[in-house]
């Protein structure tokens, strides 16, 4: 019964039990066992176990920790990105949400927060990981624009507001076992966008309040030179990821875009690296640019994650050079 | 626009990196059955930063500590002949880490099957060797190429 096992998980996500996955018992940052008393058993032969009968079937009962295993190494969930899916802090990746292995469910709830010289950016989110195969996903994204909101003249602190629902599945490849070939990871993905600021998004040019982003991504972990690196390409008619509509005068078409970002592990638990995204400009009173950042993702343990960055987005309706300290919170199991 | 070469360009590098993937696939599955093992990193830089076969012995033994007491995984090696497994993974790892040594033990195929192994088991003793690693204060570069060539071994492991 695998599907009342992850519905029963998520609605523990839904109420926040961000620490169902207790089940990872072994914690990570679990001091050293003593070496001393293991170094005894090197010369004298120690006796091999042999009267106990093997029991695969030890943890053949159902338990919570059987569906819920926090079962993958640490950071090879990425983390939760602007659109809530799991990635770098801008780009979306192949990898699934949640530590769950291929037999268990997993999750996150992020909080991120960007400022920026002309407007704020606030994300606030969940995501739920289904056997390291399907992630679903749901943010809510606030761009608010403080006093430049009465310089656009649509009020100061005016909020453009966007929920994004996303689903992924991870098609084959696997982050971690596959470092005997080139084989990435790869994912495909679907972003159901809805920005909530439509007779404004039109009066900007915009077409549409509702989007559809497609897109497929590979990421790849050289273990050997500690790098983690993901290209991923996005068809999107998506206004600022949304939040200022879809489609504009200056074109209705979806495009192409390019997100690809390159990591470097310091530690198991810190990572470091640069992301960059294209982005449509459809808008005609408005250019959109690139984006692009640099980050650390550190992770405490399982249950939580923060990740630091300089993020620049570029022009943002017609205010330049929006760049700033971008900041998120994860945590999850 | 100027932009739109550039962006091109990198949709273009996109769809490039993503060929050659194909491929890759194939072989992967082709050779999955010789993952008896693999091959020796090579050099002699990785040995040493495992403090040699001293450091792999005592290793060794701190990893079968762990694993055989790692509640997640403890109940696998329940009647198992732990005193050939110690010895087994000393001479694995030894030769996988270019030392002086051969392994003639099972292939990882062989060796694991019918315990029904699942990921969660094989990552909880990755996780385990991590620890094993960080106590005999190897660093964190070596550590890796010791863990990319367990890694793929995962194919033949686990088997549910
Ligand atoms: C990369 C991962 C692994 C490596 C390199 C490895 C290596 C080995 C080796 C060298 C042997 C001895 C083969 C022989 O007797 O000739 C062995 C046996 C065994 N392994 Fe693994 N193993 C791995 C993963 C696992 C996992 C995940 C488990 C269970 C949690 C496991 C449980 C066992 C057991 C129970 C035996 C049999 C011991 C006996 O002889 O009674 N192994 N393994």
């Amino acid at each position: 019964m695998r599907s009342a096992q992850f519905l029963a998980c998520s609605a523990a996500l839904a109420v926040g039990v961000l620490l169902c996955g207790g089940a990872y018992a072994a914690d990570e940052s679990a001091a050293p066992l003593s070496t001393a008393d293991d170094s005894s058993q090197t010369g004298a032969a120690p006796s091999g176990g042999t009267a106990a009968t093997p029991s695969p079937d030890a943890a053949a009962s159902t338990s919570l920790s059987d569906f819920v295993d926090s079962g993958r190494l640490l950071l090879t969930q990425g983390v939760s990105n602007v659109e809530g899916a799991s990635g770098g802090g801008l780009a979306s990746w192949a990898v699934i949400s949640g530590y769950e292995t291929n037999d268990a469910v997993g999750g996150n709830a992020h909080f991120t927060y960007l400022n920026l010289p002309g407007y704020t950016v606030r994300d606030f989110g969940g995501s739920v990981g289904l056997f390291n195969r399907v992630e679903l996903s749901y943010t809510r994204l606030q761009l608010d624009t403080g006093p430049t909101g009465g310089k656009l003249g649509i009020g100061d602190g005016y909020t453009f507001n966007e929920d994004i629902i996303g689903a992924k599945v991870r098609l084959f490849g696997d982050l971690v076992y596959d470092q005997n070939s080139l084989l990435p990871q790869v994912a495909v993905g679907v972003q159901y966008k809805h920005s909530e600021n439509g007779a404004l998004d039109e009066a900007l040019g915009a077409k549409n309040p509702d989007g559809v982003d497609f897109y497929v991504s590979a990421t790849k972990l050289f273990l050997n030179n500690a790098l983690v690196v993901d290209t991923t390409l996005r068809l999107t008619k998506a206004n600022q990821i949304g939040l200022l509509g879809f489609g504009g005068d200056l074109n209705d078409t979806y495009r192409p875009e390019f997100e690809g970002s390159v990591g470097y592990l310091i530690t198991r638990r810190l990572v470091i690296g640069g992301e960059y995204r294209t982005m449509p400009s459809n808008l005609g009173f408005a250019k959109a640019d690139n984006w692009f950042d640099v980050f650390a993702a550190y992770a405490l343990n399982k249950d939580l994650s923060i990740t630091l960055a300089y993020a620049n987005l570029g022009s943002i309706a017609t205010f330049k050079n929006q760049d700033g300290v971008y900041v998120s919170v994860q945590a999850g199991f | 626009m100027i932009r739109s070469p550039i962006r091109a360009a990198l949709v273009a590098a996109t769809v490039i990196a993503s060929a050659p993937l194909a491929l890759a696939q194939a072989t992967t599955s082709a050779g999955e059955a010789a993952l008896a093992d693999g091959t020796p990193i090579k050099g002699d830089a990785v040995y040493k930063a495992f403090n040699e076969k001293a450091g792999i012995d005592r290793l060794t033994d701190d990893f079968v500590h762990r694993i055989t007491t790692d509640p997640r995984i403890a109940a696998r090696f329940q009647g198992a002949n732990l005193t050939r497994l110690t010895f087994e993974l000393k001479a694995q790892f030894c030769y996988l880490l270019n030392g002086p040594c051969t392994y003639a033990g099972k292939d990882m195929k062989t060796a694991h099957q019918g315990m029904g192994l699942r990921n969660r088991d094989f990552n909880a003793l990755a996780e385990d060797m991590q620890k094993s690693m960080d106590a005999e204060h190897v660093p964190f570069w070596a550590q890796n190429q010791l863990m990319a060539k367990l890694a793929p071994m995962q194919h033949a492991v686990v088997t549910k």
